[in-house]
């Protein structure tokens, strides 16, 4: 069968089960968007901003737990992926990437919209490649895909010339990939399984940390027995909200920075912290040398990187979460049950007066919206529900915070990162994966403005998104930082120069609603909730009002900022 | 910290970006290359990398581990507390005054070292060894009047029961 290089990468992706891609045209893809008009089965949404398209294949990716695509064109196309590329690199997201290039004989003569994506993306990227001939051009492709999803999952580019796609092949299916230099190793020592579970019996005053990895591994039901087997409280990274039910009594809520007062004091007391699935970023660890101190830690990662590199583990497990916590109850289950559960009611005594004596809270106002409060109700409202998108700075802390996560894959933000304008394309992305699913995106008015031209892919793809501005007038985290450590000093974050955000929803054919007051907060959100199709909700918040626990920089995580 | 020099033995897919990759790995985690040798192997599309890297202890392991990581990178032999044979080479042109001519050949001679290229007023030679002896003939040569240097990097190769 002869196929153009174009219907190859059609067919390559609906190949691995990807029904939606994202994208936005140009000269270098102009074949491939010939071929995809002229096919069915794969659908394509046309973007605003091809930063946008990557952000939505990441939404999509982690909404669906599959793969998520971006399609775009040579030169400035290639470049806006960037952000979104290094975003999911950062998260461990398996997106696959692809640029359009300038035909191969024009590469390397700064050919118009010629840019080196390859070199670009090399450092943020798990993998990238430039298709140089046809006849790879398959094999290629499902290699990307088994890179992008395998292993510690990551973004893969794959650079089109325009050429490449427009010509012809007799068409053969790839063989099996195989990797002599890429064999990730799923499988745990046993032998360190044992330890961990010696370890287990003798801690009085045990932890489990759970991060993104448990998430991508699926290993939520595994975490969630190992704990209650063994009465071991769980925290969680950002990353790692949902991995373990937020309803559940033995849930210490989020660690770090922002962290709940009592998870961060059960890091700086615990005699042994099972971590799963994390890296010990920075705003976890806070101050590394008075991080955990007292504590023996397992570390369980499939990337031998993550080990050892920030902070140093007594037991090490390079493996898959899924698999190490699932020996590691087989090994308990051999054993008397009981010895587990021994010996560690004083310890969850103590974690109880933690989270009674100084538990989340805000000053709740009878004048003025408190954000946390807003979040709160949604949260009532949607019944924890919803898959939850932020932006990034105080929106993403307080909805980690008030948002009460029960299941995985319902709260999608950009971690590691950090990327403003993120919330936006990657609810769309989410939206578009699980059509049934209510998606909402919690944003700021500052974030919201990077990426807001993609209101008009949502009402376009009529792909229903609701979106919450919590509305300071502020870039409230940076704001909150000069408040705290540069005497009130804000500079350049004050954003009372905004648009109307109702009229823009307006403008795009969206629904705008605005609340100025608190006792309105429920009845603007059921309106908006229940409206079909996509709405802005804009809350008037607090302007001064700061995210708190707070862990000053390079503070020890035991030593937070209270109300 | 103290630093240590450690010497990597790192076999690639040969494949254009390869090198880059590497380069770029070290210069974006802020680990430094002492020296690098790439040549192609007996295997037709695999290229051996020979690097020296300083760095303190904890950070080699983080290093090879990174390395193994990027996805043309097929094995990673640190050879530094192994029994290695190791080699450079490195021509050197150095002043060649009439009073001073037996005494570099003298030089030449004891380093069994080769003379390659000879001008009115330099000498060019020849030197291959382990990184010991370039140290000493260039310490040697070194009052002689060095006009230039070009050196390769490191090679290496694990002797049999690598093990020390």
């Amino acid at each position: 069968m002869k196929l153009t290089g174009a219907q190859v990468l059609i067919k390559m992706i609906k190949a691995e089960g990807v029904d939606t891609i994202f994208g936005y045209p140009g000269g270098a893809v102009i074949d491939i968007y010939d071929a995809l008009a002229k096919q069915n089965g794969l659908k394509h949404i046309l973007v605003r901003h091809e930063q946008g398209a990557v952000h939505a294949a990441d939404g999509y990716a982690r909404a669906n737990k599959s793969v998520g695509v971006a399609l775009v064109t040579s030169g400035p196309g290639a470049t806006n992926t960037v952000t979104g590329i290094a975003s999911a690199h950062s998260d461990s997201i398996p997106i696959v990437v692809f640029t359009g290039q300038v035909p191969t004989g024009l590469i390397g003569n700064d050919a118009f919209q010629e840019v080196d994506i390859v070199g670009i993306t090399r450092p943020c990227t798990k993998h990238n490649y430039l298709v140089k001939s046809v006849e790879k051009l398959a094999s290629t492709i499902k290699e990307a895909f088994h890179l992008a999803r395998s292993g510690r999952p990551g973004p893969v580019l794959i650079d089109l010339p325009k050429d490449i796609v427009g010509a012809k092949i007799d068409f053969k299916e790839p063989d099996k990939i195989s990797l002599r230099s890429y064999k990730p190793n799923y499988k745990p020592n046993k032998k360190q399984l044992n330890k961990v579970a010696g370890l287990i019996k003798q801690a009085k005053r045990p932890v489990i940390f759970a991060g993104g990895g448990v998430i991508l591994s699926k290993a939520s039901e595994q975490i969630t027995r190992l704990a209650k087997m063994a009465n071991i409280p769980v925290t969680a990274s950002l990353m790692g909200l949902g991995a373990f039910p937020g309803s559940d009594p033995l849930w210490l809520g989020m660690l770090g920075m922002h962290g709940t007062y009592r998870a961060n004091m059960s890091i700086g007391h615990c005699d042994l912290m099972i971590a799963a699935g994390v890296r010990f970023d920075d705003r976890v660890t806070g101050n590394i040398e008075k991080f955990a101190p007292d504590a023996r830690i397992v570390q369980i990662d499939i990337d031998p990187t993550s080990i050892h590199k920030n902070i140093e583990v007594q037991c090490p497990i390079v493996g898959d979460c899924k698999a190490a916590l699932e020996g590691i109850i087989q090994l308990m289950e051999e054993n008397d049950p009981d010895d587990f559960k021994n010996g560690k009611l004083k310890w969850l005594e103590q974690i109880e007066e933690w989270k009674n004596t100084t538990p989340l809270k805000y000053e709740q106002d009878s004048t003025v919206i408190k954000p946390q409060f807003v979040i709160e109700k949604l949260y009532e409202l949607t019944k924890g529900d919803a898959i939850i998108t932020t932006e990034v700075g105080q929106n993403q802390m307080w909805a980690a915070q008030y948002y009460h996560f029960d299941k995985p894959n319902h709260f999608i933000t950009s971690g590691g990162l950090g990327v403003m304008g993120f919330g936006l394309p990657a609810a769309i992305g989410a939206k578009a994966a699980c059509p049934e699913k209510l998606v909402v995106d919690v944003a700021g008015d500052g974030s919201i403005q990077m990426n807001i031209q993609e209101l008009m892919t949502a009402i376009e793809s009529k792909i229903d998104v609701k979106i919450v501005i919590l509305n300071n007038k502020f870039l409230g985290m940076v704001r909150q930082w000069q408040e705290l450590f540069y005497e009130k000093v804000y500079s350049s974050t004050n954003m009372e120069n905004a648009p109307d955000f109702v009229k823009l929803a307006e403008a795009y054919g969206a629904k705008g609603l605005r609340c100025t007051r608190p006792d309105e907060v429920e009845s603007t959100l059921e309106k908006g909730l229940n409206h079909e199709g996509t709405v802005i909700m804009e809350f008037a918040v607090d302007r001064e009002e700061s995210v708190y626990p707070m862990v000053p920089a390079g503070g020890a995580i035991t030593e937070m900022l209270l109300v | 910290m103290e630093t240590n020099s450690y010497l990597l033995s790192i076999l690639v897919d040969d494949e254009p970006g390869v090198l880059s990759r590497i380069a770029g790995l070290f210069s974006g985690r802020g680990f430094n290359i002492d020296s690098l040798s790439v040549a192609s192997t007996a295997e037709p599309d695999v290229s051996r990398i020979t690097m020296v890297t300083k760095c303190e202890p904890h950070i080699i392991e983080q290093i090879k581990k990174q390395l193994h990581k990027l996805i043309n990178v097929i094995t990673v032999n640190d050879l530094t507390d192994k029994k290695y044979v190791q080699r450079q080479l490195a021509l050197i042109k150095v002043n060649a005054k009439p009073e001073k001519k037996a005494d570099i050949l003298r030089i030449v001679d004891i380093f069994r070292c080769k003379i390659v290229d000879v001008g009115l007023s330099h000498y060019t030679i020849e030197v291959s060894g382990d990184t010991e002896k370039h140290d000493a003939i260039l310490s040697l040569l070194k009052p002689m009047g060095i006009i230039e240097i070009a050196s390769t990097g490191s090679i290496a190769l694990s002797r049999e029961n690598g093990k020390k």
